[in-house]
């Protein structure tokens, strides 16, 4: 800036606009980020959603409370299971529909066999946003098995359609509980294997560490939830906090961020979250598989379901922080208003003032750690 | 602290601002309060220790017909208590004040009710659409929302 | 040349008749041909072998469509390339963004040149052997840049720019941890530089075991050779999930294929000089390759060359798949802050250890203790 040019003018930089996405390989799908650049260093960057927006709520008005079911798939296709389930929770609290134990215990293996498979698939895209592309294709060879463990129960490999209003769409085949118990003791050393491999090395940590950072009041102020929430140390589970389904039957730690490689809240910290909650999933899988009971998986629901006037706010934690789901009934058997609060959403929020000062490289670490989904965010 | 207690409490603080308590059905009940008076009122309820809603979980738009709401649904991470708070607004030109300087989880999803339901949130210190494009005509989640047959001569 | 060319014209009298410039150009070209055909095989082939320990690493199978076990796939690849339209964005600059993949390539493809492959297979034993590679590989930045300015496409600036910063400041290390071995051999030529590390059964004649700070040499030449090669962790040029695909993302068939040939190039020409520099180059354990018939001391030596080349070839693709990516800033941090001083400390040791010990190394000195 202090140089001049052959023609005697003085030498200026300039602020550059670059349009990241909406097709970009790591913003995970359709989301367009605005940089404003000096250089390398990011001054600005503004999230622009929408491109995905299907309007999910609007169709919820026109279909019935268990039409909407396959749309939830739709919702968070990472986390198919852990959408049904959400929806089916949230319309029997509004219709105050007792489930049967065995297809609670169902939907809570499910569940986190989801959240298992959620998480792999962000930690390997998050690796693979950082340039190690290896990681990527372990996480979806252990993501396949839970594919054939779901393609098992419901016969489905992504949208799985699976939960019912009043319990699941089919009791667990012959040799399912044992597959998925093998599938723990799989699955479980491999965690070790991905920390041995990449979240320790020291490139991914300096890449990490100290990027990012929020803080644990300005994480619950921006509305953050899920491991993003945790990530910056507040140990808020809604399984353990506000428990609904059989949660309260199981015993697991809320995995939390540490500061361990960096300041409290970085995007390692957030990593490492999901990492460990990989394993605490684990633990929730082989308690459920233990204590499941014999019994029917479908309660009484009548063919024409019409729940009571009302309105109810159900919410669930899902991979991606909590999924919060507002029904106003008008005791017809279509919602009348339905509003879907998503984790992802309310998280980009966040991102333009986190973003501030870092470098190109950095969004893409922001981007991941956040572990963003696009149809989640515009549904 | 139960909802009838807050209820309580926030009648006392801000009298006729605060309508009525929504309780039979709602799960979290809702208080009612008069739109003009959400800012003041949110402060309070993220303020008070007593209540210190610390966390705005949702804030959704609806539309009954004959009027539209706003529904905040606030939670409190320190006393783990849940209320809801909901602001009627007439159908001509609805509008009441932002929160997103209380709570600034608020801001994407005013921008959302912005958008779907044509809201205005005076003071907010962003508000443009956020799911649809910028020229969008119309407000989706409104229940009179004509379907539009083409946008920009792309058949929908 | 000519002497070569002299040599045939007395091996084959009929050319007698023919002016001795014509056969020095004829003999000149079909060398260069032999190393171009070379190169491209190689880079073929590497591009294969790449893919299969990819695939072997990230737990799949890799290419296996084309040929038996996909060992053709190269080939469809190379044909596919070719055959794709080659697309010039609107408002790019067309005579550079037509002329960069030629830089690159070229500054890529003219290293080879001195290679010694063998003990006397080598296209010109050029005197200042190091130094002429140094400076030609040089013009593969002045191509990058030239791509990504010219591509009028803002992410291909921003991997130009990085690509211009990061080779810059990469060949001051580089440049500076092959030195050593040239002071053992008191040479710049390459040849003169393998020679200089026979004997000593071979393997402790290596420059690498001269001393140990030729042995850090080594790594750091190494290590930086990495970076001014773009190789990954120091793929930040490219950068596949922050640029998209850097400089050349708005290249398509063979002005891409251009590119992809010279990465390839530019990786070989990086484990060829460290086999040279460092690993003993074409010398063959216990055996003296000179004093074989000329086709079997060349073919041995050749062999061996490409060998040790290829290891560190395969080491290369290892730790690519194996390590994440740093951010610009650490990779400059890591080039001014670190490998600069240390290899000029490097230098200096190698320098003194020559100037104390007469210029032997410590294998030598063992040897010399037990006659």
């Amino acid at each position: 800036m202090t140089g001049m040019t052959a023609r005697g003018e003085a030498l200026r930089t300039q602020e550059m606009t670059i349009n990241m996405g909406p097709q970009h390989p790591s913003t995970h799908g359709v989301l367009r980020v605005i940089l404003t650049t000096d250089g390398e260093v990011v001054t600005r960057a503004v999230p622009d959603v929408g491109y995905l927006h299907r309007g999910l709520e609007k169709i919820g008005e026109r279909v019935t409370y268990a039409q909407f079911m396959p749309f939830t798939d739709r919702l968070d296709y990472l986390a198919a299971m852990n959408c049904n389930c959400a929806w089916a929770w949230a319309v029997e609290k509004l219709a105050k529909i007792e489930v049967p134990e065995r297809a609670e215990f169902l939907r809570v293996i499910v569940a986190e066999l989801n959240r298992i498979s959620s998480h792999l698939i962000a930690f390997g895209s998050f690796t693979a946003d950082m340039g190690a592309f290896t990681p990527f294709l372990y996480a979806i060879r252990e993501r396949e098995r839970v594919n054939d463990l779901f393609e098992m129960i419901c016969g489905n490999r992504l949208t799985y359609n699976y939960a019912r209003i009043g319990g699941v769409s089919g009791d667990a085949p012959p040799g399912f509980l044992e597959k998925t118990k093998e599938f723990l003791d799989y699955f479980e050393p491999k965690i070790d294997e991905y920390n041995n491999l990449i979240s320790y090395n020291k490139i991914f940590v300096h890449r990490l560490a100290n990027v990012a950072v929020i803080p644990a009041e300005e994480a619950v102020a921006y509305g953050m939830t899920g491991p993003n929430l945790r990530g910056s140390g507040v140990p808020f589970d809604l399984r353990r906090d506000e428990p609904y389904s059989v949660y309260p039957k199981f015993d697991f730690k809320v995995c939390v961020g540490t500061g361990e490689r960096g300041k409290l809240g970085d995007c390692f910290d957030r990593y490492m979250v999901r990492i460990n909650e990989m394993r605490e999933s684990v633990k929730i899988v082989r308690q459920a598989l233990a204590q499941i009971p014999e019994g029917p998986v479908m309660a009484k629901v009548p063919r024409v379901f019409k729940p009571p006037a009302g309105e109810t706010y159900f919410r669930s934690e899902c991979p991606r922080g909590e999924t919060g789901i507002y029904v106003v009934s008008d005791g017809s058997a279509n919602p009348f208003r339905l509003k879907i609060r998503t984790g992802s959403f309310v998280t980009m929020n966040i991102f333009e003032k986190v973003t501030k000062g870092l470098m190109i490289a950095d969004i893409v670490a922001v981007i991941g750690s956040f572990d963003i989904i696009l149809p989640e965010i515009d549904r | 602290m139960e909802a009838r207690a807050i209820f309580e409490t926030l009648k006392e603080k801000f009298g006729d601002a605060v309508v009525e308590l929504q309780g039979e059905g709602f799960t979290p009940p809702f208080v009612v309060v008069a739109p003009g008076s959400v800012r003041d009122i949110a402060r309070f309820l993220k303020e008070d220790p007593a209540l210190s809603f610390d966390s705005l979980m949702s804030l959704s738009g609806v539309d009954y017909k004959d009027r539209f709401a706003v529904a905040y649904h606030l939670y409190s991470m320190k006393h783990r208590h849940a209320v809801g708070m909901k602001a009627m607004l007439p159908r001509e030109s609805p509008s009441l004040p932002s929160v997103d300087d209380v709570w600034p989880a608020a801001n994407f999803q005013e921008r959302e009710a912005y958008d779907l339901f044509g809201f205005v949130f005076e003071g907010s210190k962003d508000l443009r659409r956020i799911l649809l494009p910028e020229d969008w005509e119309g407000h989706p989640l409104r229940k009179d929302y004509k379907y539009a047959e083409f946008y920009h001569g792309i058949k929908i | 040349m000519e002497a070569l060319a002299r040599s045939l014209v007395n091996f084959v009298p009929v050319l007698g008749g023919v002016p001795l410039w014509t056969i020095t150009l004829l003999v000149m070209v079909a060398s260069a041909a032999v190393v171009l055909v070379f190169a491209l095989t190689f880079e073929g082939v590497g591009s294969l072998v790449l893919r299969k320990v990819a695939g072997d690493i990230q737990a799949r199978i890799g290419p296996n469509r084309v040929g038996p076990n996909g060992m053709l796939q190269f080939l469809a690849d190379g044909v596919k390339l070719v055959l794709k339209e080659d697309i010039i964005p609107a408002r790019a600059d067309r005579l550079l963004f037509r002329l960069a993949p030629y830089f690159v390539f070229v500054g890529s493809f003219a290293a080879f040149v001195v290679v010694p492959f063998g003990v006397g297979l080598i296209a010109a034993d050029l005197n200042i052997g190091i130094y002429y590679v140094m400076a030609v590989t040089s013009l593969v930045v002045v191509g990058i840049l030239l791509a990504g300015w010219s591509s009028n496409n803002k992410w291909a600036l921003l991997g130009g720019m990085r690509a211009a910063a990061q080779i810059v400041s990469y060949e001051i290390p580089v440049g500076m941890a092959l030195i050593p071995a040239v002071l053992v051999a008191g040479s710049l030529s390459l040849q003169a530089i393998v020679k200089s590390q026979g004997g000593l059964f071979g393997i402790f004649g290596w420059n690498l075991f001269h001393d140990p700070f030729a042995f850090f040499s080594f790594l750091l030449y190494f290590t930086a050779a990495q970076a001014e090669t773009n190789q990954t962790p120091f793929d930040l040029p490219e950068a596949e999930s922050e640029l998209v695909s850097g400089y050349n993302v708005e290249y398509s068939g063979i002005r891409f294929g251009l590119f992809f040939l010279a990465e390839f190039g530019d990786m070989f020409i990086v484990a060829a000089l460290a086999t040279a520099c460092f690993l003993g180059g074409w010398n063959v354990p216990f055996v003296s390759v000179a004093a074989l018939p000329p086709v079997w001391g060349n073919l041995l030596s050749l062999g061996v060359f490409l060998g040790k080349a290829f290891t560190m070839v395969l080491i290369m693709m290892w730790v690519r798949w194996t390590l994440p990516r740093l951010r610009v800033d650490q990779l400059m941090r890591m080039s001014w802050k670190y490998m600069v001083p240390l290899t000029f400390v490097n230098l200096l040791g190698v320098s003194l250890w020559l100037l104390l010990f007469h210029g032997k190394g410590i294998p030598q000195m063992i040897a010399s203790l037990f006659g």
